[in-house]
C-alpha cells in the first residue's frame, strides 16, 4: 500500500512542464534570502515596470520584508502624494491603455505564479527588433506580445535570425549582456518574492510546526502502544 | 488476558496521558492564534487608518475644524484666552485630575488637555454610547444661562466642557478622547501619531 | 409544584444527564461502543475524513469573513486575504489543501470499503449515506472552485454547466438557470457561494451524521469481515473480539491524525500549489470570459470522470452520451451492495478472480485520473502530446479501454463474484 501512494506521487508530479511546450525557457536565478538582489529588483520594477503595470496587491509597506524601512520607501520610491501603506497603483486608466498597446498591461502582482520565474525572466531577454509589429517589436517566448521593449535601451537590439532560430545582439546597450541578466534576474527575483511576500517567513514557521507535530507523533505512538500491549 | 511480562503500568500511562494532552492543548491554542488574529484589523485597514495630516492654519481663535482619521470625527477646537480661563472655573466635573489614562495621552494630561495651551485636538464621539455629540462652543444660548461652552451630546444629554472633559450627571462615564497627534511645524498636525520620544 | 432535585450525583456531569443523555451518548458512542480489534491501516480514514471535515468548515468560516462574493472583487479579495489579513495566507493555504486531502481520504476510505466488503449486509444504508456524502461532496468541491475568480475557476465552471446543454429537450435552458446568466458571471458567482458555504455544508453535516448513526447501528465493518457480534461472551454479552471504541482506538486514531498533520502541514507550508495540482498556476490570472486558456484541465480529484466524458465519442452530434456516462460513473457505487453476490465480505477470503477486477477498476481509476489532468486544447478532446503514453489517438484508445474496464468491474460483478472461488472464514478475527 506505500507502493501504491508512491506511485501515485509519481504519476502525478511526471506531468508538470506544460505551459512551455515550444519554448524553452532558461532557469532564472531566484534566491529569496538575497536581499540585495530583491532591493535593486524592488527598484527596477518601480522605476521601468510599475509605469504601464499595476501591482495592486502589493503594499509599498510589505517592502521592509526585504530589508528597507519606510523613510527609505518613502524617499526612493513613492510619488510625493503617496503613502507607504498604499498599493502599487498607477494612473493609467485600462481603457486608455488597451487604446495605445492593443492590451490593457496586465496587473503584475502575482504573475509570477501564473507564469512562473523562467517564464518572466526568459520572456524579458527575448525581445527582438520586428518592424512589422505596430511598437516595432516581437518576443520569441510570446510571440507578438503587444508590449514594447521598454529596456531596450539597457539590452541593446537583438535580431531574430530564421535560418538559426536565434537571437543575436546587433546594437550593444548600455549594460552588458551579463549586467542585462543580472538586472533582468533581479526584477524576477522581486517578482517572486511579490507573488507571496510571506513565503519565506510560511516556510520558516512551517519548521517549527513540523517539529512540533513529529514530537506529537512520538507521544501518541507511545501512547497507544502502552494502551494496545495487552491487545491481542 | 494480560501477561506477567505486560502488566498495565498505570504510571507510564498517566505520565503519556498527561505529555500527550499537554502537547495536544500547546497544539490547539497556537493552532488557534491564526484565526484570532485573522479577525484584528488588516493591512488595509491599517494602511486607511495611517496618520492624517491636518492643515490647521485657517482656524481662527474660537473656531473649530472637524477632520477625520480612522472613520472617526477628530475636532480641532482653537480656544481663545477666554475659553482658556474659564476651564479653571468649571466645578462638577467627573473626572477633573484625568485619572482615567486611557482617555488622553501622557503629553496631554494638563489643564487644557492639549499640547499647546490653545489647541485640542479631540475624538467627537461621545463616550457614552458613541453618539455624535454638537459643539456648543458659546456660553448660555439655547443650553441655558449656567452653560459657560462646551460639547453637547443630543442622545442622552452627556455635558462637556472646552476641553472634553465630562460633567457629573451626565450619562457619559469619562472624558473625550484625546487621540495621539503631534506637531509637524506650526500649521500642520498629524493625527494618529505620538510626537517623538513619546510611547 | 417543583422538587428539590433528588440526584444521587451532585456533580455537573449528574445536574446535566438528568436533562440531557450525555453520559449514555458517550457511552453508547464511544466507551461502550465495541469496534472490532483487528482494525487496520485503511481504517484511519474515516476519522480523517470527518477531522477535515471539520476543518474546512471552521478554515470556511474565516475565510468568508473576508472573502467577497462578486466577480469585481472576489480575485482581488483573495489575494486580500493572502496578503493584507493577518495569516490569512495560512487558513486560504489550510482550506486549498484541506480540500485536495479530503479526496485523497475519502478515495481511500471508499477503497477500503470496496475492499473489505464493507456495504454488504446489513450495511448497505452506511453505504448509500457515502455515497451521498461523496455526490454532494464533488458538488462542494465544484462550487468553491469558482469563489477564487480565476481562468481556471472560470472556465472550469463554465465547461460543467455547458455539460447540462447536452441534456435532451431542456439542456439549454437548465444550463441558463444554473448560471443565472447567458454565461458564468457575477450571478453565478453569488448562488455557488451561498451553495458553497450554506446549502452543501448543511446538507454534508446531516448526511455525515446519519452515516454515523447507521454505522454504530449496525458496528463497524473489519479487514477479516466477520460479525464480531456473532461471538459474544455469554456472561457480559460483549463481543470477544470487540474492544471499547474509546480509549483504544481514540489512541490509536491519534496516531494517524498525527501523521496526517505531518502531510498536511509539509504541504501547506512548503508545496501549497503541490506543483499546480492543488492550486492552479492558470488561477492566478483573473478571470476573464473573452479568453480561454490554452489549456483546460479540471483538478485533479474530478479527472477520472471527466476522462470518461472525454472517451465517450458524441452519438447523432451529441454530447449527451459522455456526460451520462460520466454522471453513472459515479452513480454507478450507488449499486454496489447489490451488485456483490460473492459468499464472503472481505478481500482477505475473496477469491483471484475479484482480486483480479478489483486490481483493474484501481488501475483504470488511476489511468483515467492520469490522462484527466493532461490538458486538452479543445474540450472533449484529449492532448496533442501525451507524456509516457503519446499522441491523441493513443490517449483516446487508452482512455475508451479503461473506460470500459472501469464499467465491467461494476456490471459484471454479480458474475465474477459468485463464480469466485472463495475461502473458508474463520470464527474469530485475525491481528
Amino acid at each position: 500500500m506505500k507502493n501504491i501512494i508512491i506511485s501515485f506521487i509519481i504519476i502525478f508530479s511526471s506531468s508538470l512542464s506544460y505551459a512551455s511546450e515550444s519554448v524553452k525557457l532558461d532557469k532564472a536565478p531566484i534566491d529569496l534570502d538575497d536581499k540585495i538582489s530583491l532591493q535593486r529588483g524592488a527598484r527596477n520594477f518601480v522605476n521601468y515596470c510599475l509605469n504601464c503595470h499595476s501591482a495592486s496587491y502589493m503594499r509599498y509597506n510589505r517592502l521592509t520584508d526585504i530589508g528597507l524601512t519606510d523613510e527609505l520607501i518613502e524617499n526612493n520610491l513613492l510619488f510625493t502624494s503617496d503613502k507607504v501603506g498604499n498599493p502599487m497603483e498607477i494612473s493609467m486608466i485600462n481603457s486608455d491603455a488597451k487604446k495605445w498597446f492593443g492590451a490593457a498591461p496586465p496587473n503584475l502582482s502575482v504573475t509570477a505564479r501564473s507564469r512562473g520565474a523562467d517564464w518572466i525572466y526568459s520572456y524579458l531577454r527575448s525581445f527582438y527588433r520586428d518592424p512589422t509589429r505596430t511598437m516595432g517589436w516581437n518576443n520569441t517566448v510570446y510571440k507578438n506580445s503587444a508590449m514594447p521593449h521598454i529596456l531596450w535601451e539597457l539590452q541593446g537590439e537583438q535580431h531574430f535570425n530564421n535560418v538559426t532560430n536565434n537571437l543575436k545582439l546587433e546594437t550593444p546597450g548600455t549594460l552588458s549582456p551579463e549586467e542585462y541578466d543580472q538586472f533582468v534576474g533581479d526584477i524576477t527575483n522581486y517578482m517572486v518574492f511579490m507573488s507571496e511576500p510571506g513565503q519565506q517567513k510560511r516556510r520558516q514557521i512551517g519548521y517549527y510546526v513540523l517539529a512540533f507535530l513529529f514530537l506529537l507523533l512520538i507521544l501518541t505512538i507511545n501512547l497507544k502502544k502502552e494502551y494496545w500491549k495487552n491487545i491481542k | 488476558m494480560a501477561d506477567e511480562g505486560n502488566k498495565i503500568d498505570l504510571n507510564r500511562r498517566k505520565f503519556l496521558l498527561t505529555a500527550t494532552s499537554v502537547t495536544g492543548a500547546i497544539g490547539v491554542s497556537a493552532a488557534g492564534i491564526p484565526f484570532v488574529s485573522s479577525m484584528l484589523p488588516s493591512e488595509k485597514a491599517k494602511a486607511a487608518g495611517a496618520a492624517v495630516e491636518v492643515d490647521i492654519a485657517g482656524i481662527k481663535p474660537g473656531e473649530i475644524k472637524t477632520s477625520e482619521w480612522r472613520g472617526q470625527p477628530v475636532w480641532i477646537l482653537n480656544r481663545s484666552d477666554a475659553m482658556i480661563k474659564k476651564l479653571d472655573n468649571n466645578k462638577e466635573l467627573a473626572d477633573p485630575d484625568l485619572n482615567v489614562v486611557s482617555q488622553q495621552p501622557k503629553y496631554c494630561k494638563n489643564k487644557t488637555r492639549s499640547i499647546k495651551s490653545n489647541l485640542l485636538v479631540v475624538v467627537g464621539i461621545c463616550t457614552h454610547l458613541g453618539c455624535a455629540p454638537a459643539p456648543k462652543l458659546l456660553p448660555k444660548g439655547d443650553m441655558g444661562s449656567e452653560w459657560e461652552g462646551g460639547f453637547f451630546c443630543p442622545c442622552h444629554g452627556s455635558k462637556f466642557d472646552l476641553a472634553g472633559r465630562v460633567f457629573k450627571g451626565s450619562p457619559a462615564p469619562t472624558n473625550l478622547v484625546v487621540p495621539p497627534h503631534k506637531y509637524i511645524d506650526d500649521h500642520t498636525v498629524l493625527i494618529g501619531e505620538d510626537p517623538e520620544g513619546v510611547a | 409544584m417543583v422538587k428539590e432535585s433528588n440526584s444521587t450525583s451532585n456533580s455537573l456531569l449528574g445536574w446535566i444527564d438528568e436533562r440531557f443523555p450525555l453520559s449514555s451518548f458517550i457511552k453508547n458512542h464511544l466507551t461502550g461502543y465495541y469496534a472490532p480489534k483487528n482494525f487496520n491501516f485503511w481504517y484511519f480514514f474515516g476519522a480523517l475524513a470527518l477531522f477535515v471535515f471539520v476543518m474546512q468548515i471552521l478554515t470556511g468560516i474565516f475565510l468568508t469573513m473576508h472573502y467577497k462574493p462578486s466577480a469585481a472583487e472576489a480575485f482581488a479579495s483573495v489575494e486580500y486575504i493572502m496578503r493584507d489579513v493577518s495569516f490569512g495566507w495560512l487558513i486560504r493555504y489550510m482550506h486549498s489543501t484541506g480540500s485536495s486531502l479530503f479526496f485523497v481520504v475519502i478515495y481511500l476510505h471508499m477503497f477500503r470499503g470496496l475492499m473489505y466488503g464493507s456495504y454488504r449486509r446489513p450495511r448497505e444504508l452506511l453505504w448509500l449515506f457515502g455515497v451521498f456524502i461523496f455526490l454532494l461532496l464533488m458538488a462542494e468541491a465544484f462550487f468553491g472552485y469558482l469563489l477564487p475568480w480565476g481562468q481556471m475557476s472560470y472556465w472550469g465552471a463554465q465547461v460543467i454547466v455547458n455539460l447540462f446543454t447536452s441534456v435532451p429537450f431542456i439542456g439549454p435552458d437548465l444550463a441558463e438557470w444554473v448560471r443565472g446568466d447567458y454565461l458564468v458571471s457575477d450571478a453565478t458567482l453569488n448562488r455557488f457561494f451561498a451553495f458553497h458555504v450554506i446549502a452543501l455544508p448543511l446538507a454534508l453535516a446531516g448526511l455525515i451524521f446519519g452515516h454515523l448513526i447507521a454505522l454504530h447501528e449496525v458496528g463497524s465493518n473489519n479487514p477479516d469481515g466477520i460479525d464480531i457480534k456473532d461471538m459474544k461472551d455469554k456472561k457480559t454479552g460483549i463481543p470477544m473480539d470487540g474492544i471499547p471504541f474509546h480509549p483504544y482506538y481514540t489512541v490509536k486514531d491519534l496516531v494517524g491524525l498525527s501523521v496526517f498533520l505531518i502531510v498536511f502541514a509539509s504541504i501547506i507550508f512548503f508545496a501549497p500549489e503541490m506543483g499546480g495540482y492543488f492550486l492552479e498556476a492558470n488561477n492566478f490570472v483573473p478571470a476573464n470570459p473573452l479568453v480561454t486558456p490554452d489549456h483546460i484541465a479540471p483538478v485533479w480529484y474530478f479527472t477520472p470522470f471527466y476522462s470518461i466524458l472525454r472517451a465517450v465519442p458524441p452519438l447523432f452530434n451529441s454530447q449527451f452520451p459522455g456526460v451520462a456516462a460520466m454522471g453513472l460513473s459515479v452513480l454507478i457505487f450507488f449499486f454496489v451492495p447489490w451488485l456483490d453476490k460473492s459468499k464472503v465480505r472481505s478481500i482477505r477470503y475473496k477469491g483471484a478472480l475479484y482480486k483480479k477486477w478489483l486490481s483493474t477498476f484501481v488501475i483504470s481509476f488511476i489511468v483515467l485520473g492520469y490522462l484527466g489532468t493532461v490538458p486538452s486544447n479543445v474540450w472533449g478532446q484529449f492532448y496533442n502530446a501525451i507524456p509516457i503514453i503519446g499522441g491523441k489517438d493513443v490517449a483516446t484508445i487508452i482512455a475508451r479501454i479503461f473506460t470500459v474496464t472501469y464499467f465491467l468491474f461494476f456490471i459484471l460483478m454479480p458474475i465474477y463474484s459468485k463464480k469466485d472461488i472463495t475461502k473458508s472464514v474463520p470464527k474469530r478475527v485475525r491481528m
